[in-house]
């Protein structure tokens, strides 16, 4: 708890900081990763402590970026209208797959998860009325009562929602229905032998999951004041698994640790260039992919509690 | 309580239950016994909800319960425990247990108040690990405990679910000579409060504990009757008790 | 093609157990191959023989040095690494061989053929089929009639059996693996002068490739072999009659905004029906 306490008084200074200096970037650029925090938290939730590996939750964050793009760009341009729909929007989405996939198991559920999100990733496409394949761009970002385009007024926003989402975790996970989840994940059958109606919490934690989705996807929608079919790829599904392995599979603070350390390498190495490393390689800042897709599989083969998991191994030897 | 009516199950060409009609009376326990691959665990499955028969009727207490869900039967108070252990390994041995009593008290769709703080539940949990022996193990992750502990543990989650009638599915495999004792005196505790349903390979205790055997064979069941009679039946020596079992 | 594909694919998940998302990435690799075989033998066929045996090669390398350790895992931790597999191998290919190559359909084949009076095919189209037929009947005949083929069967339906009689397991892997990469290799190969041979090419098919063994059912090529059938005429005519039926209900403006939407989506809906009601596809090879 006072290491929560910590992090958000740092994190709640850190802007001003980057303001007095001229660093504004920075101050965007946390929010984006914040955004992602909050999109890889809520597929850790379906994931790490449901135990459902959904290759489609990209579909869920675009479901969420879209309603809210398409609430501003038809003229409703308040927040607690847009945001509330988003989040509703892909509830019902998740809803609506996760009764269909909830069904079938293991393999059959990765690939039905993602086909159903290829499934919306075309239906957006399709969508010439707002944008199609190009995407579309928002005039402003919405507005809270006040206005969001101020990038420290929208910074500490994303911060609030991500202690909220964090917070209502941490109050989930310890609750009856996260005893229920993480014993249905430990042993399905025997968790329908005690009398647990298994299918209803699963389809209930992807629901949750995918809500908290929605609500990253319409905070992207606005951070970047645009939005194209691009983000319901899967591709992105991967991006965000790629984050909560990670940053740690099933822990409190997996999506947000995962977030922070790939998009921090992916912007260090796009922008810092390594002086020996290019003498290597003169290109290599183009091809980071195969870097990512190296520490991926060493994590996945060497460490696959992730970044937390190494942390916590690390305190509990030191102890 | 429980009854049976021609129950059938297939496999593509094999016959796993062939016909079986089987009756429990309420407060016996009744085993149920024969040779392996004679279908026993698929009986089971079958009546605990987690197979279907093709053909035939299942009752509870009079209530038929052929189509209903797994999770449905155990809140109408049968409960089952697996042949093969299957346990939360990485739960405390007090969590195990007060996640089947937390299935059964209530709706687990709360998402705020910690369970940590629901004293009640912990504290049936607590009981029922005495009832099975466990109570110095209730801190222990399950996935450490001994065999014959996780044995315990495994009769114990069918238990905490407050079953009217309990199908124990070999609770004594793999056990050495103490083990088996100790799970027959389990099994006589609880046979005041709860009908048992006993599957089991380990003829002395189905001989100290039944009221009633039946005998199960390639899916049908051949005999059933009181366990003197079953002992002396011709065609049940045959078939599996063989003349090694004296009187 | 499809069906080469998806039957590479549902071998290893079916015998092996494991989800290869890399195998998209094997086919690219066998376009790229082709093309510079290609190049540098002047000839079409050449090319396209030399990399079948280099894809399967480089296949049983990968599965010999990183995929063995992936077997026992669980399917979470195949997914990612085998994902992280196609990120290393995109930018592989990218390094070397730049983001996309060329690969030109032969001469010989390019013209149309007159299969009857009236009907005419492209040649090259023809080609393919043939092949695809071939190879077909080809597996058909090793699956169930060879011993290799008995052993391969053995392992889909019950591997922990197969462990047990002693069967030389880690051999019979990798060459299932290499096996499944040649596959990808004539499909990449043979498709790369239709479609571009560029880096991402993979992960487009892979997913179709998923969705025919899932409808199929995995490890049973005859479910392959009938997904992709099935999966193929469902897009073509998804594609060709949805918006001429939407046209007819609707008008005219919701219909060509939402008829070639439905009809990219239609084999999904497929497999969303059938698992729904066959959660293990249709020829599930276990039981």
């Amino acid at each position: 708890m006072k290491k929560s306490i910590f992090l958000i008084a740092v994190f709640s200074v850190f802007p001003l900081v980057m303001q007095a200096t001229d660093h504004l970037f920075y101050v965007s650029f946390a929010s984006r990763v914040m955004i992602y925090a909050i999109a890889a938290t809520s597929l850790n939730l379906a994931l790490g402590y449901g135990g459902m590996i959904s290759f489609g939750h990209a579909a869920f964050v675009g479901t969420g970026a879209y309603v809210a793009a398409i609430c501003v760009a038809e003229g409703v341009t308040s927040a607690w209208l847009g945001w509330p729909a988003a989040i509703a929007v892909s509830a019902l989405a998740a809803w609506l797959i996760g009764a269909v996939s909830l069904r079938t198991r293991g393999v059959y559920f990765i690939m039905i998860t993602l086909a159903f999100a290829q499934m919306t990733f075309y239906l957006v496409n399709s969508m010439k009325a707002y944008g199609g394949d190009e995407g579309l761009t928002l005039p402003q970002r919405a507005s809270l009562g006040f206005d969001l385009g101020n990038e420290l007024a929208f910074y500490y926003v994303v911060l609030f929602l991500l202690a909220a989402t964090i917070f209502l975790l941490y109050k989930l996970i310890n609750s009856r229905f996260g005893r229920v989840v993480n014993a249905i994940r430990e042993n399905e059958t025997r968790a329908a032998a005690i009398g647990l109606p298994v299918f209803r919490y699963q389809l209930a934690c992807f629901v949750i999951a995918g809500a908290a989705a929605g609500l990253a996807g319409a905070l992207l929608a606005n951070h970047g004041k645009y939005v194209n079919p691009n983000v319901l790829h899967w591709a992105q599904s991967g991006t965000l698994m790629i984050m909560v392995i990670l940053g740690g599979v099933g822990r409190l603070w997996g999506g947000a640790i995962g977030a922070a350390v790939l998009l921090g390498l992916e912007h260090l190495i796009a922008d810092y260039p390594i002086a020996w490393l290019a003498a290597l390689a003169p290109n290599y800042q183009q091809h980071a992919n195969l870097g990512v897709g190296a520490v991926l599989l060493a994590i996945v083969l060497f460490a696959p509690q992730g970044i937390a998991g190494l942390l916590s191994r690390k305190r509990n030897a030191a102890a | 309580m429980l009854r049976l009516e021609a129950i059938s199950k297939r496999f593509g060409g094999v016959v796993a239950t062939d016909a079986v009609s089987l009756e429990v009376a309420q407060g016996e326990v009744h085993a149920l016994i024969g040779p392996n691959g004679a279908g026993k665990t698929t009986l089971i499955g079958q009546i605990s909800g987690s197979l279907s028969p093709d053909e035939g009727e299942i009752l509870f207490e009079n209530r038929k319960i052929t189509r209903l869900r797994q999770h449905a039967r155990v809140a109408a108070g049968l409960a089952r425990s697996y042949q093969i252990t299957s346990i939360f390994r990485s739960f405390t041995v007090l969590d195990n247990l007060a996640l089947a009593v937390q299935a059964r008290s209530g709706s687990s769709f709360s998402f705020w108040k910690p369970v940590a703080e629901e004293t009640a539940l912990f504290g049936e949990a607590r009981a029922i690990g005495d009832e099975i022996g466990l109570s110095s193990k209730l801190d222990s992750t399950a996935g450490n405990l001994s065999h014959g502990e996780q044995r315990a543990l495994e009769v114990g989650l069918a238990l905490a679910t407050r079953p009217r009638l309990v199908l124990l599915d070999e609770p004594m495999a793999g056990m050495g000579p103490e083990e088996s004792q100790r799970m027959i005196a389990l099994i006589s505790r609880i046979r005041s409060r709860v009908t048992v349903l006993l599957v089991e390979h380990d003829m002395d205790a189905v001989f100290r504990l039944a009221d009633r055997i039946s005998v199960l064979v390639a899916g049908r069941i051949i005999a059933t009757d009181l366990p003197e009679k079953i002992k002396a039946n011709q065609q049940v020596r045959q078939a599996y008790l063989g003349d090694e079992v004296a009187a | 093609m499809l069906f080469l594909l998806a039957a590479g694919l549902t071998l290893v998940f079916g015998i092996m157990d494991m989800i290869n998302l890399a195998h998209g990435s094997l086919y690219m690799l066998g376009a790229f191959l082709a093309s510079t075989f290609v190049a540098l033998t002047g000839s079409f066929t050449a090319g396209v023989l030399l990399a079948i045996p280099a894809t399967a090669v480089l296949g049983m390398a990968l599965e010999v040095s990183v995929l063995r350790t992936l077997y026992a895992r669980d399917h979470l931790s195949q997914v990612l690494a085998t994902f992280a597999l196609i990120l290393i191998l995109n930018e592989v290919v990218r390094l070397v061989w730049g983001s996309d190559a060329a690969l030109p359909m032969p001469a010989a084949l390019s013209g149309p053929v007159e299969l009857f009076p009236g009907l005419r095919y492209p040649a090259y189209r023809l080609l393919i089929i043939g092949v695809g037929l071939f190879i077909a009947l080809l597996l058909y005949v090793l699956v169930t009639k060879t011993r290799v083929g008995m052993l391969v069967r053995a392992g889909a339906s019950n591997r922990e059996m197969a462990l047990a009689m002693g069967v030389n397991i880690k051999l019979l892997f990798t060459l299932v693996f290499g096996a499944g990469a040649a596959l990808c290799a004539v499909a990449g190969a043979l498709l790369a002068p239709l479609f571009a041979v560029q880096v991402g090419m993979g992960e487009n098919i892979l997913i179709l490739a998923f969705v025919v063994i899932v409808i199929g059912g995995i490890g049973s090529i005859r479910g392959a072999l009938v997904g992709a059938l099935v999966v193929g005429v469902v897009d073509t005519i998804g594609r060709a009659f949805l918006p001429l039926a939407f046209g007819l209900v609707f008008q005219p403006r919701v219909a060509s905004a939402a008829g070639p939407a439905i009809a990219s989506v239609s084999i999904y809906l497929l497999m969303a029906v059938i698992l729904y009601f066959k959660p293990k596809g249709l020829f599930p090879a276990r039981g």
